[in-house]
C-alpha cells in the first residue's frame, strides 16, 4: 500500500511541477515589459499612484521597492534594477564615476511641527538660527527671549521644549540639517549635514509617523516632518523666516516658488538643493527627490520603456502629485531634463530617448 | 547501524545522507552568516580596532562610530526585563502548577501562551500609544517623587519614553516564555518527591523551595536564558518605545537605543561604506554577545548540576 501510495504522490507531485512550469512558460510568452526601480521611500506613495495609472494606460508594469535612498543607490550602481531613486542628489563627480544621470522627479518640503497648548498651525514664527539653537540645546525652554522676539504678542508657555527627531537614516533629516547647516554656523561645527546625524538633544521617532506620535505625546515638542504627512494629520505647523526675510508659512505655493527661484540651468548633474532659496515667498525647506540611471544602457527598448514613463509622469502625472500633497516639477525644469535624456543616454552610442 | 531487512538497507542510508545533509546545512548557514558579518564589520574594525566597543561616539556626518551606547542599552534593557520578567514567571508557574485548581489553570495557561504568539510589533505599538501616555502621567511621577527628583535613576522629564518602558515593554514579552517553561519544568517534577517532602512535614512553601525548584534548577535557568535571549535581539517593539538616542545616561527615563533598534534604524540609508561597515560591526558584537550568553549558560548548568544534583 504504502508503495502504491509513494507512486501516486510522485505522480501527483510531476504532474504539478510540469503543469506549473508550462504555465509559468505561457505567462512568460504574455509577459507584458516591467521596470524595476528601487530605492527613496519618500516618493514611493506617488510612484506607486503614477505606475498604476501608467499601467491601466499601457500595460507596462512599474515595480518600485522604497528600500531607501543608499539602498537605491547601490542597487542602481550594481545593475539590478533599471533606476534608482534617491532623496539627495550625487555630485558630479560620483554621478560620473558610476556612470550614472540624475534627474529630479518630484519636490516636496520638510515641515516645522509644534505640541504647544493654546497655539495653532502657523502661530508661532521661527527663524533659521533660533531654529538651530533650539535643536542644539542651546534653547531650552519656549518662552526664552529668542523665541518671544519673534513672536511679539503670543503668548509662549513657559515649558522645556522637547525635541524630536528622525531616529532613521532619512532624505528628511538630510534636508532639515541640510537647511540648519546653511543658516547656523554654529550648526556645521558641532553636528552637520546627513541622512542620520550626532543629535545633541532629544530623541528620536521611526519615520514621519513616529516622530508625529512622540511630538504629540509630549507636552512642548517639537519635530519636524514632510509636508505630506503634516497636512493629512492635521499637524501644528510653524512659520519659518526665508531668505528674504520674510516669514512664510508651508504651502505648495511656497514649495513651488522655491523650486522657481532655483537656477537648474547652471547646475552639473541636477544637482541642485532647493533649501535657503531666494524668492519671498520660498519655503526655506524644500527639496526635489532624484532618480538616477545608467548612461550606457545595454538593453535600448527596455531603457526607451523607462524614460517613455518618466516622460508621461512629467506631462500627466501633475493632478496625482498634487492630490499626495507633493509638489510636481515646473515645465521648465522639465525640459531640461528631457534635453538631457536625449543628450546622455544610449545604448551603443545611439540615443535612447528622442 | 541497521538491523532490518536488507531491503530496507537502502531506505536507511538515504534518510542517513539527507539528515546529515539537513544538519550540516545548518552548521553551514551558521558559518556563512558569521562570515559574511565579520567581512562586512573588517572596515569599521580595522579603523576603530577594539575601540569600536569602547567608544561612545555615533557620527555619520564625520564617519566616527562606537558601539558603547548601544551596547549599554541593550543589556540595561534586558536586565530591566529580566528584573520584572522572572520573579513574575516564577509565581505565575508556581501559582499554575502547585495552587490554582485544574479548572484555572488551564485556561490561564492557554492565555500565558497565545502572549507569546502576539507579533512584536503590536507589544511597540501598544508601548507608544496606550502604556507610554499612562507610564508619564502615572508611574513615573510617582516614581521620581519616591526616589527625589535628584536622584540619577529617575532624572529628566517624564515623557513615558526610554530605557524604563522598554525594559517593561520587553518584560511582557519575556514573560510568556519563561512561565510557560517554567511551568513545564514543575510539572515534570515527579510527585512522589513532592510527596516525600510533605511527608516528612514539610509546608508546601518549604517543598516548593527546597524540593520542586532545586530538582528543576536546571530547566528554570534554561528557562531564564530563554527569555534573555529574546530580549537581547528584540527589535520592533523597542525601537518603538525606547527613544533611540546614541547616548549614554544613567537615567532610566532617558531615550536609549539599543544594538538591535539600531540597526533596523539605520541601515536602509546608511550609504556611505564606512556607516555600513560600522552597522555590520555592531550586527557582530551582537552575534559574539548572544554566543557568550549561550557559553556561560552551559557552564553554569554544568555547574549547578553538579552542586545541587537537579533531576531534570
Amino acid at each position: 500500500m504504502n508503495a502504491k501510495l509513494s507512486t501516486k504522490v510522485a505522480l501527483i507531485l510531476c504532474l504539478t511541477i510540469a503543469g506549473g512550469w508550462l504555465g509559468a512558460g505561457d505567462a512568460l510568452a504574455a509577459d507584458p515589459v516591467r521596470i524595476d526601480g528601487a530605492g527613496a521611500s519618500f516618493p514611493y506613495p506617488i510612484y506607486a499612484r503614477w505606475a498604476d495609472e501608467y499601467h491601466k494606460q499601457t500595460g507596462v508594469q512599474l515595480n518600485y521597492q522604497s528600500i531607501g535612498s543608499g539602498g537605491g543607490i547601490q542597487q542602481i550602481k550594481a545593475k539590478t534594477v533599471d533606476f534608482g531613486a534617491s532623496d539627495a542628489p550625487l555630485k558630479k563627480e560620483e554621478l560620473d564615476q558610476a556612470g550614472l544621470v540624475q534627474w529630479p522627479m518630484i519636490m516636496g518640503g520638510v515641515v516645522v511641527v509644534v505640541n504647544l497648548p493654546g497655539i495653532g498651525a502657523n502661530q508661532l514664527q521661527l527663524d533659521g538660527a533660533t531654529l538651530a539653537d533650539i535643536f542644539l540645546g542651546k534653547i531650552k525652554k519656549w518662552n526664552d527671549p529668542a523665541i518671544a522676539n519673534l513672536n511679539p504678542g503670543q503668548k509662549l508657555p513657559a515649558l522645556p521644549i522637547s525635541v524630536v527627531h528622525r531616529a532613521d537614516g532619512s532624505g528628511t533629516t538630510w534636508l532639515f540639517t541640510n537647511y540648519l547647516d546653511k543658516v547656523s554656523a554654529d550648526w556645521r561645527a558641532k553636528v552637520g549635514c546627513n541622512k542620520e546625524v550626532s543629535w545633541p538633544v532629544g530623541m528620536g521617532g521611526k519615520g514621519n509617523e513616529g516622530v508625529t506620535a512622540y511630538t504629540q505625546k509630549v507636552k512642548g515638542g517639537i519635530g519636524y516632518v514632510e509636508y505630506a504627512y503634516a497636512v493629512q494629520n492635521k499637524l501644528a505647523t510653524a512659520k519659518l523666516k526665508n531668505r528674504a526675510g520674510v516669514f512664510v508659512s508651508p504651502t505648495m505655493e511656497a514649495f513651488q516658488e522655491a523650486s522657481a527661484s532655483a537656477d537648474w540651468q547652471n547646475a552639473p548633474g541636477f544637482y541642485m538643493v532647493l533649501t535657503d532659496q531666494p524668492g519671498e515667498k520660498s519655503w526655506p525647506i524644500t527639496g526635489a527627490s532624484f532618480i538616477l540611471m545608467h548612461r550606457e544602457q545595454a538593453n535600448a527598448a527596455k531603457a526607451r520603456e523607462v524614460l517613455k514613463f518618466f516622460d508621461w509622469c512629467f506631462a500627466n502625472g501633475e493632478a496625482a502629485a498634487k492630490k499626495l500633497d507633493y509638489v510636481p516639477m515646473p515645465k521648465s525644469v522639465s525640459e531640461l531634463v528631457r534635453t538631457m535624456w536625449r543628450a546622455d543616454v544610449r545604448a551603443s552610442g545611439t540615443p535612447v530617448f528622442n | 547501524m541497521s538491523q532490518a531487512r536488507p531491503a530496507g538497507r537502502w531506505g536507511d542510508r538515504l534518510f542517513g545522507a539527507l539528515s546529515f545533509g539537513c544538519a550540516a546545512l545548518a552548521l553551514l548557514l551558521m558559518a556563512g552568516l558569521f562570515f559574511e558579518i565579520a567581512s562586512g564589520s573588517a572596515q569599521a574594525l580595522s579603523r576603530f580596532g577594539l575601540g569600536f566597543v569602547s567608544s561612545s561616539a555615533w557620527d555619520p556626518v564625520r564617519q566616527d562610530f562606537g558601539a558603547l551606547s548601544s551596547i549599554f542599552g541593550t543589556l540595561v534593557s534586558t536586565f530591566i526585563a529580566l528584573l520584572f520578567a522572572v520573579p513574575l514567571s516564577l509565581v505565575i508557574a508556581l501559582f499554575l502548577v502547585e495552587l490554582a485548581p485544574p479548572f484555572i489553570s488551564r485556561p490561564v495557561g492557554l492565555a500565558i501562551e497565545l502572549l507569546a504568539a502576539i507579533p512584536s510589533i503590536i507589544y511597540g505599538m501598544w508601548g507608544l500609544f496606550v502604556f507610554a501616555p499612562w507610564l508619564s502621567e502615572h508611574l513615573q511621577p510617582f516614581l521620581q517623587e519616591l526616589f527625589g527628583e535628584e536622584c540619577f535613576l529617575v532624572a529628566g522629564p517624564p515623557i513615558g519614553i526610554g530605557m524604563l518602558p522598554a525594559g517593561i515593554i520587553l518584560a511582557f514579552m519575556v514573560l510568556p516564555y519563561t512561565s510557560s517553561v517554567m511551568r513545564d519544568v514543575f510539572q515534570m517534577v515527579p510527585p512522589v518527591v513532592k510527596e516525600a517532602a510533605h511527608g516528612m512535614g514539610s509546608t508546601t512553601w518549604e517543598a516548593t523551595r527546597r524540593v520542586t525548584m532545586r530538582y528543576g534548577i536546571q530547566g528554570l535557568v534554561g528557562a531564564i536564558f530563554l527569555g534573555l535571549g529574546r530580549a537581547v535581539g528584540e527589535t520592533m517593539a523597542v525601537t518603538f518605545v525606547i527613544g533611540n538616542e546614541h547616548r549614554l545616561s544613567g537615567s532610566l527615563f532617558a531615550p536609549g537605543n539599543t544594538i538591535a533598534s539600531t540597526l533596523a534604524n539605520e541601515f536602509n540609508e546608511a550609504s556611505e561604506p564606512m556607516y555600513r561597515s560600522s552597522l555590520f560591526a555592531l550586527g557582530l558584537t551582537l552575534l559574539v554577545m548572544t554566543l557568550l550568553i549561550q557559553v556561560a549558560t552551559h557552564l553554569w548548568l554544568r555547574r549547578i548540576q553538579r552542586k545541587m544534583g537537579a533531576g531534570l
